[in-house]
């Protein structure tokens, strides 16, 4: 029991990065605008919460840092495709391959540099409970916070105005833009969230995860992110479900060995990658349902004079 | 006053031509900008960058040697580009280009007959297309998102040649490193100019940016290609199958990306290691784009990009900034590529919301 609850503990280490850049771009995808640059949005947010947590010595600087640095990246994605009306694909790769470039300039210094892991948060009483009370509470604060997230989108974007009219945008900008509303700016303001939460995840990684920087230490996890999106049909409460699902198959090829089955670590390093093409394939032969979820609007460029 | 953009009645032709060369310029002056915050002299930087390398005969072929794989990837990349295709997995179908042609050398060992150049590269052509082939066939069977599935195999190409070296294919008298044996000479691309390392790859690169140009400019699956991306719904109305552009497109690209990878551990590396490319597959889409998906223009492009590698390489050495300097310039030069390019379609217009001609340019909203 008690190793099931360790395994399922990083479970949950596995997940928290995924989740919480999936609900970003799930966010931003629902205003109509796909940004593939997660991948380097996470990672200059994992290099600048690292910077700033080991420079300040105060964790809650370094998720701010992480945070505004995976803002500050989207927005320049902003200002490509909204303001300048670039290619949302292309703009996304240069993101991406721009964020591996950056992050490793500035993170040059911090190779190799230990940091104190992100402060669990231990509930007396609580966190000693024998099995759930490890599961349950004695995580840090971004694991509760991604999780808190969701209910947060899932209201944000079915419950409030605020996500009325921008799932309008997404569905369709004309018709968004002849009642009044501002398809550019109400974009800015999904990108820049998805930037954050994208920065966020970064940051979980170089934080807590792994609490050190190496280069390119996302290793896909962005573009994973970015197919879970697909794989919940753009729905926050099966982002959740497939974060964990994805955090699972991750966890498992570390212990398939434990169990005595011998094969080699690379083909089970294969396996969330493997995992992630064949729920793609199951989701997406359903044309109707991606159809009926995705936004209209996703990827096309919205010019108020065209 | 109030920023607006006000669309072209048709592309600027020269400004398609002119809008990668401004976005050289701006890369190289914020390149400036970024190692004086460093607190390098920028100069000094800019002249290691891009004159330093290329000073002699044998800095002029490394640079044929960087921008061969990077021309053939993205001359394949670009025709799928121009299809709306999004093949972003060429990094994985070099390796398995590399896999299928250096797997064919090591199992002909030392005395293979001449053919056995020949062979490896129908290998590499092969391992390459039948990768590509996996998005292919998932995307016109199952509608899977091509972009996506060809970056996941990607890793998973990386993985297969990391468990080959380390596994079954590693050398027994290699000290355990992870590599496989070296090929035998026969296994070698030759050398063209003694002294370098330009090898036979270069022209065949140069021969199908040709061949390229060829497909896009003179024969039917060149016109059809451009049709299905610019308007979709004119190619549907012509009965042309985006099914089979599809199919053409990533096997076309995945079989020279193949090929890309087979000229790299046949030429420079001359046996498989863990890491034999730097990226190639990813930066040949933004040599793709910067060659305006142009097989002429990727020409360019290639030689540029790779003379950026090079310069990482002797900022590297001479003032020892990391290697990553060359992705920052990459992706930094991509970005004002994309800002610059919306000049080509649009005219950008200063209003004051008082002035009569604002009124109308609003009425026109």
């Amino acid at each position: 029991m008690e190793t099931l609850a360790a395994v399922l503990v990083t479970v949950i280490g596995a997940a928290t990065p995924l989740l919480f850049a999936a609900l970003g771009e799930l966010v931003s995808e629902k205003s109509g605008v796909l940004n593939l640059g997660v991948e380097g949005m996470m990672l200059v947010g994992a290099v600048c919460a690292f910077a700033a947590a080991l420079t300040t010595g105060s964790p809650a600087a370094g998720i701010l840092a992480g945070a505004a640095a995976g803002m500050l990246t989207a927005l320049l994605f902003g200002v490509l495709t909204l303001s300048l009306l670039a290619n949302q694909v292309a703009s996304g790769l240069a993101l991406t391959i721009f964020g591996v470039g950056i992050s490793a300039l500035i993170g040059r210094d911090f190779v190799g540099t230990p940091l104190p892991r992100l402060p669990l948060l231990e509930i007396p009483g609580l966190s000693d409970l024998p099995v759930v009370g490890r599961l349950l509470f004695g995580h840090d604060v971004l694991v509760y916070l991604s999780i808190a997230a969701v209910p947060a989108v899932i209201w944000l974007l079915d419950r409030s105005r605020t996500g009325l009219i921008l799932r309008a945008v997404g569905e369709n900008h004309e018709a968004a833009h002849a009642l009044g509303h501002s398809v550019i700016v109400v974009r800015y303001l999904a990108v820049m969230f998805g930037g954050a939460m994208a920065g966020l995840g970064g940051a979980y990684l170089s934080l807590a995860h792994t609490p050190m920087w190496a280069e390119n230490m996302t290793a896909g996890r962005g573009w994973i992110a970015l197919a879970l999106v697909v794989f919940a049909t753009w729905r926050p409460g099966r982002v959740l479900l497939g974060a964990y699902l994805f955090g699972g198959v991750t966890v498992a090829q570390l212990h398939v060995q434990g169990f005595g089955v011998d094969i080699p670590s690379q083909i089970l390093s294969m396996l969330p990658y493997l995992a992630t093409i064949a729920v793609l394939v199951a989701i997406s032969a359903d044309s109707v349902r991606v159809r009926l979820n995705a936004p209209a609007s996703l990827g096309r460029i919205f010019h108020p004079d065209s | 006053m109030r920023f607006r953009l006000e669309a072209r009645e048709r592309p600027s032709r020269s400004l398609v031509y002119g809008t990668p060369v401004l976005a050289v310029a701006l890369t190289m002056a914020c390149g400036s900008v970024l190692f004086a915050a460093l607190g390098h002299n920028p100069l000094a930087v800019l002249h290691a960058f891009f004159i330093q390398p290329i000073d002699s005969l044998y800095g002029l072929a490394e640079l044929t040697v960087k921008a061969t794989p990077l021309v053939l990837c993205a001359v394949g990349l670009a025709l799928g580009f121009r299809a709306n295709i999004w093949n972003i997995g060429a990094e994985g179908q070099l390796t398995l280009g590399a896999i299928a042609g250096g797997g064919l050398a090591l199992w002909a060992g030392d005395d293979a007959g001449p053919w056995l150049l020949w062979a490896m590269m129908a290998a590499g052509l092969l391992g390459g297309g039948l990768w590509a082939a996996i998005p292919a066939y998932l995307k016109t069977r199952f509608n899977a998102n091509e972009i996506l599935t060809s970056l996941m195999l990607t890793y998973v190409a990386i993985l297969l040649l990391s468990y080959l070296v380390h596994g079954p294919w590693k050398d027994p008298d290699g000290y355990s490193f992870p590599q496989t044996r070296m090929f035998a000479d026969g296994g070698m691309l030759p050398v063209l100019l003694s002294g370098t390392r330009l090898h036979l790859g270069a022209p065949i690169a140069l021969l199908a940016a040709l061949a390229g140009w060829f497909v896009m400019s003179r024969m039917f699956i060149g016109f059809q290609i451009k049709v299905v991306g610019l308007t979709p719904a004119a190619a549907g109305f012509a009965g042309f199958s985006v099914r089979r552009l599809t199919w053409i497109t990533l096997l076309a690209g995945g079989a020279m990306a193949g090929l890309a990878g087979l000229f790299e551990v046949a030429g420079p590396i001359g046996q498989l290691l863990p890491s034999i490319s730097p990226g190639y597959g990813f930066t040949a889409i933004i040599v793709a784009f910067l060659g305006r998906l142009h097989p002429l223009g990727i020409l360019i492009a290639g030689l540029f990009i790779a003379l950026s590698y090079l310069g990482g390489e002797t900022v590297q050495i001479t003032l020892g900034l990391p290697l990553a300097v060359s992705g920052v310039f990459q992706g930094m030069l991509l970005f004002f590529l994309l800002a610059a390019d919306v000049l080509v379609r649009y005219r950008p217009r200063w209003t004051t919301t008082t002035t009569a001609g604002a009124a109308v340019a609003g009425e026109a909203d």
